[in-house]
């Protein structure tokens, strides 16, 4: 019986650790989820391009503020908020390992800036070339 | 220094997590949800430096937070609404503001105003205060809820 119970308890466990392994995400597999949603999107989707993503990241797309506004035209490097000044750790996943490892924060952080920049969500084809070119910097 | 000033600075000596008391200048800011979600931008200001009825206003807006979008997903907006709700300022509301609307800046509290009407211009004006909302800029422990006159260092 409690062998029983011992092997149930096992289970439960084995049971639950993809879900909690699963908070812990890096930055490939972002690429990934958002290749598949561009492929999903967009039929002649060609792949995410570094050069895009730096145009993007810099540019203020006719309105007030760029990416780079709060993150630095170098996002290896600490940012400032643009209204506030609090300081802003690095974006780049070189210089922070915190970046694009959780789910929740990648989505809620495109969710917020995008509409602060571009005063509409981001496409799964923007955010995987920002991607790209994040990770291009070292 | 009486005995209530005293108390409070025992108070800061001891914790920086120490419990707001009346007259002194530490306040409560310790709610995880609230740290995570609110003092990313800014810093966690402190619940009660504004009636209750201005934090409800301010959550019920966060996707036009003062110009940008603040949203949250709904079971942190709850748990940090709570906690406001706990935390907010109870004193008379002459002290918050001289309209029945709920005023969304702390800094355009009658309260505020009267804080820092002896702060000169020139301080106001400095490329490292930027923001008379940046209040770590001479409150140098804002960020940990301590606004203590002992710990204001005006920006040369």
């Amino acid at each position: 019986m409690r062998t029983f119970f011992l092997v149930r308890t096992v289970l439960a466990v084995l049971a639950i650790l993809p879900a909690v392994a699963a908070h812990a995400e890096t930055p490939a597999d972002f690429l990934r989820s958002f290749e598949a949603a561009a492929k999903r999107e967009q039929a002649g989707f060609a792949g995410f391009s570094t050069a895009r993503g730096e145009v993007f990241y810099k540019s203020t797309h006719g309105r007030k503020w760029s990416c780079a506004s709060c993150h630095t035209r170098n996002p290896a490097t600490a940012g400032r908020h643009a209204k506030t000044d609090k300081p802003i750790m690095p974006l780049a996943p070189a210089a922070n390992a915190e970046r694009f490892a959780r789910a929740d924060k990648v989505e809620k952080w495109f969710r917020r800036n995008c509409n602060d920049v571009l005063g509409r969500a981001c496409t799964p084809a923007e955010k995987g070339d920002v991607l790209t070119y994040l990770l291009s910097v070292r | 220094m009486n005995t209530m000033k005293r108390f409070g600075l025992v108070l800061a000596l001891v914790g920086g997590t120490a419990p707001a008391v009346a007259g002194d200048h530490n306040y409560n800011i310790s709610d995880p949800t609230y740290q995570a979600e609110c003092a990313s931008c800014h810093i966690a200001y402190p619940p009660r430096l504004l009636p209750v009825h201005s934090w409800r206003a301010l959550m019920s807006g966060l996707d036009k937070h003062f110009d940008t979008d603040a949203s949250v997903d709904p079971q942190s907006a709850a748990a940090i609404t709570a906690f406001l709700e706990r935390n907010a300022g109870r004193k008379r509301s002459s002290k918050y503001s001289s309209s029945a609307e709920p005023v969304l800046r702390i800094t355009e509290t009658p309260w505020f105003v009267h804080e820092h009407d002896e702060v000169p211009a020139r301080v106001w004006k400095s490329p490292k205060v930027k923001s008379a909302a940046n209040c770590t800029a001479c409150h140098v422990d804002a960020d940990k809820g301590n606004f203590s006159e002992r710990g204001i260092r005006l920006p040369k």
